[in-house]
């Protein structure tokens, strides 16, 4: 096994003082690894990321219990611009551009962890991996497409250098043409920068295709891991996550029963 | 006779009109009554002249206190207007009294009605505006009526002011500080009365809902614009009903009084006694008028040592500044006002000595 | 018509002023939705210090007026640390009412140290800045103050266009989470925000003084017709607030060289009301994107 560049070993999140979201969620990521995240809407997915990246704290959530080791330091509970300066970096869900701001001005938002230091090469090495964005260099985020925008996110975490990028749902509401361009080049990233990266994503299938190693979550737990090989083919994941009957041919509608099945880990 | 009931050891609720009680206990009833015969029996006749007029002074910022606490803290709009609405009561009633020598006991609600009807002309715009927006359209009608007030001579005498005659109930003339303590305080009581019960109302659930989420409440089948101008209405008449009580306490009145400070000091007492809370608002009324006359006597005392008197420091503005303090004091540390620590205080003895 | 165009001039010079000190408030708006009420009395504390520079230490204009800018500067950022800080979160009625108390504190703290009379700056722009132009006369300060504001104007258009930290500002009041995620350090933009809001209000106050003479409850009321400027040209729009500015001093230049001195005052709150009724979010406020 490889460098281990995050450890989170079993924490809890809890929002407000009342509402515990992640109930003791251990899982580790190597260096240089593509890690996806699966698991279905309200499986705290989301929220293991806010974890890491600090951003929990804004929407008044915690970290209760357990570590969060990155690089050897313990960084759970710490405000996002301590986290952000050691190289993680988060791409919220939905797209969040700064939609006032140009692409090319978006972009140097990115630079914030690094004030003062060059962009230049940053820009024309964004501008390389997404040639879409460099006609609309000037025009406001706020009227660009959605692929655009994801394209315009990624390029402004990427900005950041980051060692961990965390992807939350890059796939969201896109076509899937942009679906397939936009993971490829999440592949070149990784490879050309041995950029570790963290995936959430609801596109199992997508995910899996990229990914080294896969977890699987459910009701603020772990409840599968494997690497992403072993994943595809558990029938388990098969039928719930992929959208395939445990036979292995897509699954028809025919087949009423099905829902029946029982969840294997419950 | 029912038995006298205590505090239950948990919420043993199992009635809405439990819910809905005023005194949760018998115990609450009994007190309050006693308090408030003591308060009229006893208070008036004891206390000195001063003290008296600044009791009444308490009871005239409390009435407009509770209607502020009405529209600000129950229905979430914040108005920067209320002095004015306190001048426009304060000149209704003076107007009314000298032109059409209407008695007292008629120009001060009709006073309040007035003060109503032209604080539903200024919550017009909370039809269309929310949070920021709509305090700045009332700051801008703080500065309408104010200049209203000075500048239309015919009607206000402009900066000469009115005198009030006398207030007479057949041929009883209430002057003094005593007679118009009892005056004051019976209006207290009928408003908190009042506003206590609109607040277990249709109505006042309606502010409620208002104030959390105006969009859902609109969702529910609320009325939102109307219910907003209804408070604007009652808030303004409190107002208006409190400057015509003053107009006649002061006997004679000038538009300078009712301006902007006036009004953050209204919003002052609402926040200070704590917001969405009927007694917080006399708490805060209290607070701060004491805070003012007690500010006063020592910038006066102050004023009075040689040696500052010899620097050429004035220390009037002390009180300014001490004012300032005391409402960032009060939001930073207790938010929720004097009535949050009044309830700390009584439940702890409640509690003692197993105070969890 | 001469009076006319004189009235012009000086409506349009006040007008830059207010515009000036509006976008003060905008900024502060802007990234972090503070309605700071304590605007005038920041003003006022700009035009007191640099008097106290002036004229109890002596210093030479230029330095005083130097040190009058850092020096509020570092009070936008105190003010912004240790009162507005706690409060991020916290009901509107919370901060608009901090902001007022802050704004009685600074009065009365003026008031204790210069007291409520009207001072005056020595006389220290030279006569040679006047411009005379056919029958219309611009005082010295006139100029001064169309060449400081649009000195301003072109540097803060340049700081928020170009430089780093302008645009992190500006991202902080475009997207505060998305910033957060970048590891903008969104406290620090507040707190920059702040001290910048004072450094401008510092400055305009300190150009009124020149103009009205220094005067708390003069400057402080300045404050106040921040209001109808900036919702004249959208809480959120700096270019706006200056537009804004301009309107509301020739409005007020114009009742008052008409109409009636006295009237001056109150036509801004007027005309604020008619514009919050027809158009509630200003007339150059952001036309705001919404993409679902």
């Amino acid at each position: 096994m490889g460098e281990i560049l995050l450890q989170i070993n079993n924490i809890s999140v809890v929002y407000s003082d009342v509402i515990q979201v992640l109930k003791g969620v251990s899982l580790s990521v190597e260096k240089g690894h593509i890690v996806s995240l699966l698991g279905s809407n309200g499986a705290g997915k989301t929220t293991t990321l806010k974890a890491i990246s600090g951003l929990l704290k804004p929407e008044n959530g915690e970290v209760t219990d357990g570590s969060i080791i990155y690089e050897n330091k313990n960084i759970q509970n710490q405000s996002p611009e301590y986290i952000t300066r050691q190289g993680i970096i988060q791409v919220l869900e939905g797209r969040q551009p700064f939609k006032y701001l140009t692409i090319e001005e978006n972009l140097r938002v990115g630079t914030a962890t690094r004030i003062g230091k060059p962009y230049k090469q940053d820009l024309e090495l964004v501008y390389n991996y997404f040639p879409a964005l460099v006609a609309r260099r000037k025009s406001l985020a706020g009227y660009c497409s959605g692929g655009e925008l994801q394209m315009l996110v990624i390029g402004r975490a990427l900005m950041a250098h980051p060692q961990l990028l965390m992807l939350d749902e890059p796939s969201l509401g896109l076509a899937p043409l942009v679906v397939k361009e936009i993971f490829n080049i999440i592949k070149k990233i990784n490879e050309e920068h041995d950029t570790t990266i963290i995936l959430v994503e609801q596109n199992a299938n997508m995910a899996l295709q990229v990914a080294h190693y896969g977890y699987v979550m459910e009701n603020g737990k772990i409840v599968m891991e494997g690497t992403a090989k072993e994943l595809s083919e558990n029938p388990d994941v098969k039928e719930f996550y992929l959208g395939m009957a445990a036979s292995g041919v897509a699954k028809s509608y025919k087949d009423v029963k099905s829902y029946r099945r029982r969840k294997r880990w419950l | 006779m029912r038995r006298f009931s205590f505090h239950p050891c948990g919420n043993y609720r199992e009635k809405y009109a439990q819910e809905l009680t005023i005194f949760e206990t018998d115990y609450g009833r009994i007190c309050m009554g006693i308090f408030l015969l003591l308060f009229f029996f006893a208070a008036p006749f004891i206390v000195s002249p001063y003290m008296l007029y600044v009791l009444n002074t308490i009871g005239i910022a409390a009435i407009a206190a509770i209607g502020l606490n009405i529209l600000v803290g129950y229905t979430g709009q914040i108005s920067l207007g209320h002095g004015a609405f306190f001048g426009v009561g304060a000149y209704a009633a003076a107007i009314l009294a000298t032109r059409l020598g209407i008695g007292f006991y008629f120009a001060i609600p009709a006073a309040g009605i007035i003060t109503a009807l032209v604080g539903m002309v200024f919550g017009i715009p909370s039809g269309r505006l929310k949070g920021l927006y709509l305090t700045i359209a009332t700051l801008a009608g703080q500065f309408i009526i104010e200049y209203v007030l000075v500048h239309w001579d015919s009607l206000t005498k402009g900066t000469m002011g009115i005198t009030i005659p006398a207030a007479k109930i057949f041929n009883w003339e209430i002057a003094g500080d005593r007679a118009f303590f009892f005056l004051i305080f019976v209006s207290l009581v009928l408003m908190t009365w009042f506003a206590v019960n609109i607040m277990r109302s249709k109505y006042g659930r309606a502010f409620i809902a208002i104030r959390d989420n105006d969009r859902a409440a609109e969702g529910m089948g609320i009325p939102i614009f109307k219910y907003k101008l209804l408070s604007f209405a009652i808030s303004s008449f409190y107002a208006g009903f409190a400057g015509a009580l003053w107009a006649y306490y002061m006997v004679s009145i000038t538009a300078e009084p009712f301006n902007l400070s006036l009004s953050v000091e209204y919003i002052a007492m609402v926040i200070i006694g704590g917001m969405g809370n009927i007694p917080g608002a006399i708490f805060g009324a209290t607070f701060i008028t004491l805070l003012n006359e007690f500010l006063r006597y020592i910038t006066g005392l102050l004023m009075n040592i040689g040696v500052i008197t010899s620097s050429g420091l004035n220390m009037a503005p002390l009180r300014e500044f001490v004012f300032g303090l005391a409402i960032v004091l009060f939001i930073l540390l207790e938010p929720r006002g004097l009535a949050e620590l009044w309830r700390i205080i009584r439940s702890s003895f409640r509690l003692w000595p197993f105070s969890y | 018509m001469d009076f006319f165009l004189q009235l012009l001039v000086n409506g349009v010079c006040v007008g830059l002023l207010y515009g000036i000190s509006a976008m003060g408030f905008v900024m502060i708006f802007k990234s972090s939705s503070v309605l700071n009420f304590a605007h005038g009395e920041l003003l006022a504390l700009g035009a007191f210090f640099f008097l106290a520079l002036i004229t109890w230490v002596k210093l030479p204009i230029l330095i005083a007026f130097i040190l009058t800018l850092i020096g509020c500067f570092i009070l936008g950022f105190i003010i912004e640390r240790f009162f507005l800080r706690p409060l991020i979160g916290e009901k509107l009625i919370f901060v608009i009412m901090l902001t007022v108390g802050l704004a009685a504190m600074f009065k009365g703290f003026i008031l204790l140290i210069w007291g409520g009379n009207l001072h005056t700056y020595p006389e220290f722009l030279p006569e040679t800045m006047s411009l005379q132009w056919g029958s219309i006369y611009i005082a010295p300060v006139y100029t001064a103050t169309l060449v400081i504001s649009v000195l301003f104007l072109v540097l803060f258009g340049l700081f928020f266009k170009k430089s780093s930290q302008g645009i992190y500002m500006r991202s902080v009041a475009d997207n505060q989470k998305a910033a957060l995620s970048l590891g903008v350090h969104v406290r620090r933009v507040f707190a920059l925000s702040w001290a910048i809001a004072a450094l401008v209000a510092s400055m305009s106050g300190i150009v009124l003084g020149i103009i009205n003479g220094v005067n708390v409850h003069d400057l402080s009321s300045i404050g106040l017709k921040v209001f109808p400027v900036v919702i004249l040209g959208g809480l959120d729009s700096i270019g706006g607030a200056i537009i804004g500015g301009i309107i509301i001093g020739l409005l007020e230049t114009f009742t008052g060289g008409y109409l009636s001195p006295s009237l001056r005052d109150v036509v801004p709150y007027i005309v604020l009301v008619f514009i919050l009724l027809i158009k509630p979010y200003g007339l150059f406020g952001l036309v705001e994107i919404e993409r679902v």
